[in-house]
C-alpha cells in the first residue's frame, strides 16, 4: 500500500497537468523574456524576429540623466519606507500579539488594509489628507504614503515570526535578570531576524515598483516608475525594456539573498506567503 | 508577562501613526463625498448626498462600475483556471523541485507591474510581438487590432498580474492537506479522480476563496493597465475617479466613487472571510 | 510500617523547623472564567527541594509561572526572604528557571548563553569568564562551550539550561519539567545527579512534574495538585504511606479502595470488618497492594483481616507480580506478591492488618 502510493505520487499524474503547468510558466514569463530580449533589439521595441541585437539602448540609458535622477529618488523612497514601515510595523506586530486595548480588531484590520485595497483609494485619501493640512506634494508625501501602507508588510511578517518564536526564550531572559528594552534587542530581534529581513527585502522591492499610490502624491521629483511611466505616454523605446532587464537582474539577486538567507536559518518563513495567509483571514 | 509599560511602549506609536496616515484620511474621504464643488472650482464644505444621488442617477457611472466588476471576474476565473492546475501540481507532484517551482511562480511578482503592464504592450501592439510574429509566419496578412487598447489586453494583462496571487493562498491550501488523507481515500477504494473531487477539491476551497478575494479586489480597483492598455473601450472605474480628481476636478464626486469601492471591497473581503470559515474544518 | 511513618515525622519536622525562604499565601488564578488555582499557600525551607506534582491542567506550571514573575496571581502574596515578590517584574527576582524545553537562545553559544544574565547585569567581563567557566566546569559541558544549542544533544542542553540558571546565584531554582524530553535512561541519570547538584550548591528546587515516580525519587517534600487545589504536601514516604485522601492515594503508586461505613468503631466494607478508631459515619480506606498477603491456613496473627478469593489476572513485575482478586461479595482487590510466590492460581486466602488499612477523605470532583 505505502508502495503503491508514494509510487503514484511521482509518476501518475495525466499528461494535461504537466501540460497546463508548463504553459501557465510561458504565460508568467513570456513578457518578461520578450521585455529582457527586446533590451537588445537595434529596431525598437516589437517586431519579429529582433534584429541587430546591440548594446545600443544600455549606452542610452546610462547618458540619461532623468533615468537617473527618478532611480535615486526611489532608493530614497524606498529606503525611508522600509524604516517607518519597520519602525511602526514591528511595534504592530508586537501590539497585535502581546497587548490587548479597544480597538485592537478595528486597529488590526486597518493596518492590513493598505495591502489588499487598489492603491488609488489609498493614494487619493492621502492626498486629501495632505491638501487640507497644505502640505506640498513631494517625495517626503510619497514616502509617507508608501511607509504606511507597508506598515502591513511589516506586521504581517514579524507577526507570523512572533508565533513561530518560542515564548520560553523571552522569558528566559526576562528570568535571568534582562529588562524588557534588554530582552526586546537581545533574544527579540535576533530571533526575529529572518522576518525582519524578509519585510525590508519585500518593502524595499514594494515601494521601488510602486506606482498606484505614488501616482497622486507626487511632486515635482519623478519616482522611477512614474518616470518610466510619463515615458509610455510619450511614446516607447527600448530603453525602457533596458531599464528594467537591470531591475529585474537587482530583483533577482535580492530574491537569491533572501533565499539563501531562508535555507541557513532553519525557521521556514516565506517572504510574501505570510502575507497571503494574513490577507486570508485575521491575524490571531 | 509584558508589563503595562512595554505594551504601551509597542501599541501606541502604531496606533497614533495609523489613526494620523490611515483612519484620518479615509475618513477625511468619507466626508469629501458629501462636500461639492462650486462654479469657481473652490470646494464647499456643506453636507449633502448630491454626489451619491448623481452616481444613481448618471449611466456611466454604474455601467462603468458593472464593467469593471465584469473585467474583475474574468480576470479571477481565469487566474484560478490557471492557478489552481499549477498549485495542484506543484503541492502533489513537484517533488524535490518544489521549492525551486514555487519560487519561479513568486518570481514574476517582484518585476515591476508596470513593467509588465508595459511588456505586454510590446507584444500585443499592431506592430508588436505577436503580431509580426503572426504576419512572419503567414498567420494573417494584418495586424490583428482587437489585440491592443480592448478588453481583452486588459484582462489579459491583470490575468497575467493576478495569477501567482490566486496561486498562493491555494498551494497553502492543498500543502495543508495532511497526506494520509489521500492515502486513506484510495485505501478505501477511491480513484484519484474520485480522491480528488471528494477530499482535496473541497478541503482546498478557503484557499480558492482566497485566491478569488485577492484577483478580484485587486484588478477591480485597477487604473493603469487600461490607460495603457485598455483604450476607450476599456475604461474602468478608477479611471473616472483619476479624470474627476484630475482635469475635470470634481473631488467630492471622485471621494463618493471611491468610498463606494472602498464599501464594497471591505464588505467583500468580510464575505470571503465567512465563506472561508465556513469551508475550513481546523 | 510503622517506622515508616515515625520517620516521615521526623522529616517533616526538619523541614518546617528551617526558615521558611519563600512563602506563598493563598494565592488564587483564574484565566477568564476558568479557575487555574484556589488558596494556594505553600511554604518552601532554605535548601529544600521540593516537588510539586500534579497531573496536566491541574496548575502546576501557572503556580510556578507565578513564582517566577510570567505570570500574576490573580490574588494572594508571593513573599521570599523579608520581600514581596510577587509584585517585582521577572528581571528583578532572586529566582530563576530551567524552563520545559530550556528556552536556550539559538544564536547564541553554549558559553554565551551561560554568560547572558551576568552579561545583562553588567558584570566585568574576567568575572564572567570565570563564573561561567566554572558553572560548565560544574555541568561538564567546558568541551562544548563555543557550540550553538542546536549541535548539542537533549541531556547537554538540560545541563546548559541549569548552568545558565545556577550561574546567576538564585536563591531558589524553579524547573519546569525539565526531565519530560529525555528518554528514560538518560532521565533517571539526570534525576539522580540532580539532586546532587541541589545537596551541593544548597539552594532551595522547586520542581515541577507529572511523573510521581520522579517526585519519590527526588524530593525532599511533594506538594500534589489537583485541578487547582494543594491536595497534600509531606514528604515522599508521607505521602505514600499516609496519603491524606483517596486522590493522592490512586495517583501515587498503586492502592486497593475500600469504600464503605465505621460503625461502633468498626469499619465495614462488604463482608471485611476490622477495628478502627474513627468516627462513625461513611468512609474509605487505602489498602496497598503489599500490604495484602496470602495468607496460609496456620500462620495467621491474631487481629489481621482475612478474605477468601479467586485469581483472575495476573501481571508479571520483575521483583513483584501484581495479581488481581476477585473477592466474596464482588470485591476487586489488587495484590502484590513477590516473584517468589508467582503463578498463584484458582482460590486463595488473603490477609492484611487493620493498621494497613489507611482511612483516606473522599476527593470531590471539581472542574
Amino acid at each position: 500500500m505505502e508502495l503503491r502510493v508514494s509510487k503514484a505520487k511521482v509518476s501518475e499524474y495525466p499528461a494535461w497537468l504537466i501540460f497546463h503547468t508548463v504553459a501557465v510558466f510561458a504565460f508568467l514569463y513570456l513578457p518578461i523574456a520578450v521585455l529582457i530580449l527586446y533590451s537588445f533589439n537595434g529596431e525598437g521595441v516589437g517586431g519579429f524576429p529582433p534584429h541587430h541585437l546591440t548594446l545600443d539602448w544600455y549606452r542610452t540609458l546610462f547618458a540619461d540623466g532623468p533615468i537617473w535622477d527618478a532611480v535615486l529618488n526611489s532608493l530614497y523612497v524606498a529606503l525611508a519606507a522600509v524604516a517607518i514601515a519597520l519602525g511602526f510595523g514591528v511595534p504592530a506586530a508586537l501590539a497585535l500579539e502581546r497587548a490587548q486595548f479597544p480597538g485592537k480588531t478595528i486597529f488590526r484590520r486597518l493596518v492590513l488594509l493598505p495591502l489588499i485595497l487598489p492603491g488609488i483609494i489609498t493614494g487619493l485619501s492621502l492626498l486629501m489628507l495632505f491638501n487640507i493640512l497644505g502640505v506640498k506634494l513631494s517625495l517626503l508625501t510619497i514616502v509617507l504614503g508608501h511607509g504606511t501602507a507597508l506598515i502591513s508588510v511589516a506586521t504581517t511578517e514579524v507577526f507570523a515570526g512572533l508565533q513561530k518564536l518560542d515564548r520560553a526564550q523571552e522569558e528566559a531572559s526576562l528570568d535571568l535578570g534582562a529588562n524588557y528594552w534588554q530582552t526586546f534587542w537581545r533574544v527579540t530581534v535576533p530571533n526575529l531576524k529572518l522576518p525582519i529581513i524578509g519585510a525590508a527585502l519585500l518593502i524595499f522591492t514594494l515601494s521601488m515598483d510602486e506606482i498606484a499610490v505614488s501616482f497622486f502624491l507626487i511632486g515635482r521629483d519623478n519616482t522611477l516608475p512614474l518616470e518610466i511611466w510619463g515615458r509610455l505616454r510619450r511614446g516607447i523605446t527600448p530603453e525602457i525594456n533596458a531599464v528594467s532587464t537591470i531591475i529585474f537582474l537587482f530583483s533577482l539577486v535580492a530574491i537569491v539573498f533572501w533565499y539563501r538567507l531562508r535555507v541557513r536559518g532553519e525557521a521556514g518563513a516565506e517572504a510574501g506567503a505570510e502575507i497571503v495567509t494574513a490577507l486570508e483571514g485575521d491575524l490571531a | 508577562m509584558f508589563s503595562r509599560a512595554y505594551k504601551a511602549a509597542v501599541t501606541l506609536p502604531p496606533l497614533v501613526w495609523v489613526a494620523a496616515f490611515l483612519l484620518t484620511p479615509y475618513l477625511l474621504m468619507f466626508s469629501y463625498s458629501f462636500w461639492s464643488v462650486s462654479p469657481a472650482q473652490t470646494i464647499v464644505h456643506s453636507w449633502s448626498l448630491g454626489n451619491y444621488s448623481e452616481l444613481a442617477r448618471v449611466d456611466v457611472y454604474w455601467q462603468t462600475l458593472l464593467r469593471s466588476m465584469w473585467i474583475a471576474a474574468r480576470v479571477t476565473i481565469f487566474s484560478l483556471l490557471l492557478g489552481y492546475p499549477l498549485a495542484y501540481f506543484l503541492s502533489f507532484y513537484g517533488g524535490k523541485k518544489k521549492d525551486l517551482l514555487y519560487q519561479l511562480v513568486i518570481i514574476p511578482l517582484w518585476v515591476s507591474y508596470l513593467v509588465r503592464a508595459y511588456a505586454w504592450k510590446t507584444i500585443l501592439g499592431s506592430d508588436g510581438v505577436l503580431n509580426t510574429l503572426l504576419q512572419y509566419v503567414h498567420a494573417t496578412k494584418h495586424p490583428l487590432e482587437f489585440l491592443l487598447y480592448s478588453p481583452f489586453a486588459v484582462v489579459l494583462t491583470l490575468t497575467h498580474i493576478y495569477t501567482p496571487f490566486a496561486f498562493l493562498p491555494i498551494y497553502a491550501a492543498l500543502e495543508h492537506i495532511p497526506r494520509n488523507l489521500v492515502e486513506a481515500s484510495h485505501d478505501l477504494g477511491a480513484s484519484p479522480g474520485q480522491t480528488f473531487w471528494k477530499i482535496i477539491f473541497p478541503l482546498s476551497i478557503p484557499g480558492v476563496i482566497a485566491g478569488a478575494t485577492f484577483a478580484f479586489v485587486l484588478s477591480l480597483g485597477d487604473f493603469l493597465a487600461p490607460l495603457l492598455l485598455g483604450g476607450p473601450s476599456g475604461i474602468m472605474i478608477s479611471n473616472i475617479v483619476v479624470s474627476l480628481f484630475g482635469a475635470a476636478y470634481n473631488w467630492p464626486l471622485g471621494a463618493a466613487i471611491s468610498f463606494c469601492m472602498l464599501l464594497l471591497v471591505v464588505s467583500l473581503l468580510f464575505f470571503s472571510e465567512r465563506l472561508e470559515k465556513k469551508w475550513s474544518y481546523a | 510500617m510503622s517506622t515508616d511513618v515515625s520517620i516521615a515525622r521526623s522529616d517533616v519536622s526538619v523541614s518546617t523547623q528551617r526558615f521558611p525562604l519563600l512563602s506563598i499565601r493563598n494565592v488564587a488564578k483564574r484565566f477568564g472564567k476558568n479557575v487555574v488555582l484556589r488558596d494556594i499557600s505553600l511554604d518552601v525551607a532554605e535548601g529544600e527541594f521540593l516537588t510539586i506534582l500534579g497531573e496536566s491542567g491541574s496548575g502546576k506550571t501557572t503556580l510556578l509561572r507565578i513564582i517566577a514573575g510570567f505570570e500574576s496571581a490573580g490574588s494572594g502574596e508571593v513573599w521570599m526572604a523579608e520581600e514581596r515578590l510577587d509584585q517585582l517584574p521577572p528581571y528583578r527576582r532572586r529566582v530563576n528557571t530551567v524552563f520545559q524545553h530550556y528556552a536556550l537562545f539559538p544564536h547564541l553559544t553554549v558559553e554565551e548563553n551561560v554568560a547572558y544574565g551576568l552579561r545583562v547585569a553588567k558584570r566585568p567581563e574576567a568575572e564572567i569568564s570565570a563564573r561561567v567557566g566554572e558553572a560548565l566546569e560544574k555541568v561538564k559541558m567546558s568541551a562544548h562551550a563555543k557550540a550553538k544549542p542546536a549541535k548539542i544533544s537533549g541531556g547537554q542542553q538540560q545541563r546548559v539550561a541549569l548552568a545558565r540558571a545556577l550561574v546567576n546565584r538564585p536563591q531558589l531554582l524553579l524547573l519546569d519539567e525539565p526531565l519530560s524530553a529525555l528518554d528514560a535512561n538518560l532521565r533517571r541519570q539526570m534525576q539522580v545527579e540532580l539532586k546532587s547538584l541541589q545537596r551541593e550548591v544548597g539552594i532551595s528546587f522547586i520542581f515541577v512534574t507529572h511523573d510521581q515516580e520522579e517526585a519519590m525519587v527526588m524530593s525532599d517534600r511533594i506538594a500534589l495538585l489537583r485541578s487547582g487545589e494543594l491536595e497534600q504536601v509531606a514528604t515522599p514516604r508521607e505521602i505514600y504511606g499516609r496519603p491524606a485522601t483517596a486522590y493522592v492515594a490512586q495517583f501515587i503508586g498503586h492502592t486497593n479502595l475500600l469504600k464503605g461505613e465505621v460503625r461502633d468503631g468498626m469499619a465495614r466494607c462488604g463482608l471485611l470488618q476490622w477495628p478502627v478508631a474513627a468516627p462513625d459515619g461513611i468512609a474509605q480506606f487505602s489498602l496497598r497492594p503489599e500490604n495484602l498477603r496470602l495468607a496460609t491456613e496456620k500462620s495467621t496473627s491474631p487481629d489481621s483481616v482475612r478474605v477468601r478469593g479467586r485469581v483472575v489476572q495476573q501481571a508479571f513485575h520483575g521483583a513483584t507480580e501484581l495479581i488481581r482478586v476477585e473477592c466474596a461479595g464482588g470485591l476487586m482487590l489488587t495484590v502484590r506478591i513477590p516473584a517468589s510466590r508467582s503463578g498463584v492460581t484458582g482460590e486463595i486466602a488473603l490477609e492484611f492488618s487493620p493498621e494497613d488499612a489507611i482511612p483516606v477523605r473522599e476527593s470531590p470532583e471539581r472542574i
